[in-house]
């Protein structure tokens, strides 16, 4: 009896010539919570592919309580007691929680009794102590419910090995502790544990010990209580990073855009925001905080004229002290209007950029109407994207390459690049480092702060507390579409944000 | 007054009522089959095709068997009939499924083209066998037909109007509607319908949930193909009573794929839809109308199948939108 759960040992995979994984070895043990740490593209999510099933490795052998084993589809992972929640939740939006459960397993019977499979259900979650309505739908949950619903569904099929994909991306703090709660009871129960996740101080709160890939190899295992967020952060990018976030005084700040008992519905009629009011600085970084689906995305879409809104939205341009009324405009009419606002929304490949185009083809679509000639003008896009390449570091084999193929950071950065390039007065971005590595993160934030010293407003949508605490200059925290909040960001503590973030219903 | 009352005259009729029924049936069929193709995310376009196929298919087995006995016998006509409407629906399913399912070719595409295949294949083998025949250039399969046709016995002509209404039809008719319900129960109740409903709503998800993806598809696509064969063989059989007519199912394949759209995607659903659809499709000739005021009422069940999708789009209610990954391959390694 060995006390390795599942051990892997030089596993290569390839898409294309791109090497995903090379030559790749890792232990988890029973009992233990391993944290899996690595920038983006360093192949963490493609090896935990290979133990759930979704891929197949072309090399290597893995290891399950010390036999050799082959998994070649979901099927085989959950025989072998592996489970994984991916960072997209796979659940059918249209059956209730309990028949997520059960997808796919064989009863013992073809029909269904529902009232066996309800009572089954019942005993697994109360003994972890989930809160979960078995019969409720999936499109009525929340993301945490959703969370909650997944890892149920792994080990109502037994799973003792879990795999969990960034599960506090779009978590709470609040529910993000909850979530670490259950993992804990989990492992007490000797279940072994693996979570891939970009936060630092959370890999170091909660597992035991951390294992790091870069560039699809793997680097080294460490235990944690040895381990401080910089000696990881180097281990993860292979040189020395300072993981300070300048945060420069605001220089002169001038009103640039104030926003005025702002109400919009969505598409069934709900109010997504409730009379919001505002006023973001130019030379400042306003940042905002909040549950996901709080009314961030319909704040930025409707200021950037994509939806419909009631109230006031008043563009002060800095340079002119000219006054533009942004409500009820498109954004070809608030581009005509001279205003000049870029924005960098949350869909990086569905609203930001065309994927199937390569650079220069997406610097098209924000300047196809500049020329005069019936021909599309090449020579400049083509040069900016050149620009961009070369100014953000964008790697990418050419610049014609189809942007979709091109790692989420790469992608952000073309995206922000050709924002900024417009020389915005007015910026906003919408989780603008999500999924993205440390050292991608931090080459944003010294973008989004270079615009700030150059007088422009940044408006910075975030999740991550602490990176909102240290870049902006103050935060406004939304809760249910209503402003629950605006603090200060250089006094203000985690916990009072935090505390914001689920504070319902009360005067702003 | 007495046009309203020579429609209504002849609207509440037992002969009106039996003749929706008998339109109905080969639209539940290929509706029926259609609802579970589509379950797994396959937008089979190719059901009229099929249903052409399946006629001809079973058409061409009663014939066969009819042409090499003596005495045929009715029973052995209808297995044959069965067997081969079967095998001739699943070789158009197959063809579907090969060409979306393992080569991901665009759906849309091959259904249509696999309709405009299906038709020809029906009227270029049934127009071959009425001229192979000889006499009277018309294929018949008079045994087989007339076996087809044969009521349920005592019951249709004892119990009066509720006689003629209720069991005054082929055994086809009251197979497609337990083929309906089995197929409702069977989504609703059972493990497999519950698999394959998350294959057509998230391929992806059931993929992750151990559910072999491929093999929902391709059994859904044919089984589907399949009971949708079935409607073609009612129409040759027991509406034609053993015979082929170019042409002559018409647009009722279509009809089918309108009905799935008007049930819901529910085939409990689609059996009291396709007897309205069957209704409002000879409507217009039970209206005292010109000629060409009947074409226009013709139109009926494809208006009411636009009104229906907007009120059900209207209504936004998620249960009631089609499967949401419908029309759509599936490909594991996709990054």
């Amino acid at each position: 009896m060995t006390e390795n759960a599942i051990e892997l040992k030089g596993i290569c995979k390839y898409f294309g010539i791109v090497a995903a994984n090379e030559d790749v070895s890792l232990t988890v043990r029973k009992g233990e919570i391993l944290s899996l740490l690595g920038e983006n593209g360093s192949g963490k999510t493609t090896l935990m592919n290979m133990l759930s099933g979704i891929y197949y490795p072309d090399s290597g052998q893995i290891f399950v309580d010390g036999k050799e084993v082959t998994i070649r589809s979901p099927k085989d992972a959950y025989a072998l007691g592996i489970g994984m929640i991916h960072q997209h939740f796979k659940l059918i939006d249209l059956f209730t929680a309990a028949e997520n459960i059960i997808l796919g397993m064989d009863g013992k019977s073809p029909v269904i009794n529902m009232k066996e499979v309800l009572e089954d259900i019942s005993k697994l979650t109360d003994r972890y102590g989930f809160q979960l309505d078995l019969n409720k739908k999936v499109y009525d949950m929340s993301v945490s419910e959703k969370q909650t619903v997944e890892i149920v569904k792994m080990l109502y099929r037994g799973a003792n090995l879990l795999i969990l994909d960034e599960p506090t991306a779009v978590l709470t703090p609040q529910e993000t502790d909850h979530l670490f709660e259950v993992l804990r009871k989990m492992r007490e129960d000797g279940k072994a544990i693996i979570i891939i996740t970009h936060k630092l101080h959370e890999v170091l709160a909660i597992s035991d010990r951390v294992s790091i890939l870069r560039k699809g190899r793997y680097i080294g295992t460490v235990d944690t209580k040895d381990a401080t967020a910089l000696s990881l952060t180097e281990m993860m990018v292979g040189e020395k990073v300072a993981l300070n976030i300048d945060r420069p005084e605001p220089k002169h700040p001038k009103k640039c855009l104030e926003v005025k008992n702002l109400t919009c519905r969505n598409k069934y009629g709900v109010k997504a925001l409730d009379s919001v009011s505002f006023t973001a600085m130019g030379g400042e970084i306003l940042g905002i905080a909040g549950i996901a689906g709080s009314g961030q995305k319909e704040l930025l879409e409707t200021i950037a004229g994509l939806q419909d809104g009631e109230g006031s939205i008043l563009f002060t341009d800095p340079d002119s002290g000219k006054e533009e009324e942004l409500i009820g405009m498109d954004p070809l009419k608030i581009q005509k209007m001279g205003v000049s606002l870029a924005f960098v929304p949350e869909d990086r490949l569905g609203m930001g950029l065309v994927g199937d185009m390569g650079m220069p083809g997406n610097m098209m679509v924000r300047s196809y109407r500049s020329g005069h000639s019936a021909l599309l003008e090449q020579k400049k896009p083509r040069e900016l994207s050149e620009q961009i390449k070369n100014d953000l570091g964008v790697i990418t084999p050419s610049i014609h390459y189809p942007v979709r193929r091109l790692s989420g950071g790469n992608v952000q950065k073309i995206l922000v690049g050709r924002e900024i390039a417009n020389t915005p007065k007015l910026l906003m971005t919408a989780y603008a480092v999500r999924g993205l590595d440390i050292n991608t993160s931090y080459s944003i934030y010294h973008l989004l702060n270079e615009q700030k010293e150059q007088g422009v407003a940044v408006i910075y949508v975030g999740e991550d507390l602490d990176v909102l605490l240290e870049l902006s200059d103050r935060i406004l925290v939304l809760c249910g579409g209503k402003i629950s909040g605006i603090v200060d960001a250089r006094t203000t503590t985690k916990e009072e944000v935090g505390l914001l973030m689920t504070k319902h219903g009360e005067e702003a | 007054m007495s046009f309203l009352w020579s429609v209504f005259k002849g609207i509440f009729s037992v002969t009106f009522v039996q003749k929706a029924i008998t339109q109905g049936v080969p639209m539940l069929f290929g509706a029926t089959g259609e609802i579970i193709t589509e379950k797994s995310g396959n937008l089979n376009l190719g059901i009229p095709g099929i249903m052409y196929m399946g006629a001809i298919g079973g058409l061409a087995g009663a014939f066969l068997y009819e042409n090499g006995n003596e005495a045929p016998n009715g029973f052995l006509g209808i297995l044959c009939a069965i067997f081969f409407c079967l095998l001739f629906s699943l070789l158009g399913a197959m063809i579907y499924s090969v060409l979306t399912i393992t080569l991901r070719a665009n759906q849309n595409v091959t259904g249509l083209a696999l309709t405009t295949f299906g038709v020809g294949f029906g009227n270029f083998l049934g127009g071959s066998f009425s001229k192979i025949t000889g006499t009277a250039g018309q294929i018949t399969v008079y045994n087989t037909g007339q076996a087809f046709r044969a009521k349920i016995p005592y019951l249709s002509d004892h119990l009066g109007i509720v006689g003629s209404l209720f069991f005054s039809y082929g055994f086809l008719t009251y197979l497609s509607i337990i083929i309906a319900l089995l197929a409702t129960w069977f989504l609703l109740r059972t493990r497999a319908g519950l698999n394959l409903r998350a294959v057509g709503e998230n391929a992806a998800a059931a993929d992750a949930a151990s559910i072999n993806v491929t093999k929902y598809k391709y059994l859904a696509t044919c089984i589907g193909g399949m009971i949708s064969g079935l409607g073609g063989l009612y129409f040759v059989m027991e509406y034609l009573g053993g015979t082929w007519q170019n042409n002559g199912f018409g647009d009722r394949g279509w009809l089918a794929v309108a009905l799935v759209i008007f049930a819901l995607w529910k085939p409990a659903r689609a059996i009291w839809g396709s007897f309205l659809f069957g209704g409002l499709y000879i409507l217009f000739a039970y209206v005292p109308l010109s000629q060409s005021m009947q074409e226009i009422f013709k139109m009926l069940p494809y208006a009411v199948t636009i009104l229906v999708l907007v009120i059900s789009s209207l209504q936004r209610k998620k249960e009631n939108q089609p499967p949401a990954s419908l029309g759509l391959p599936y490909f594991r390694e996709e990054r």
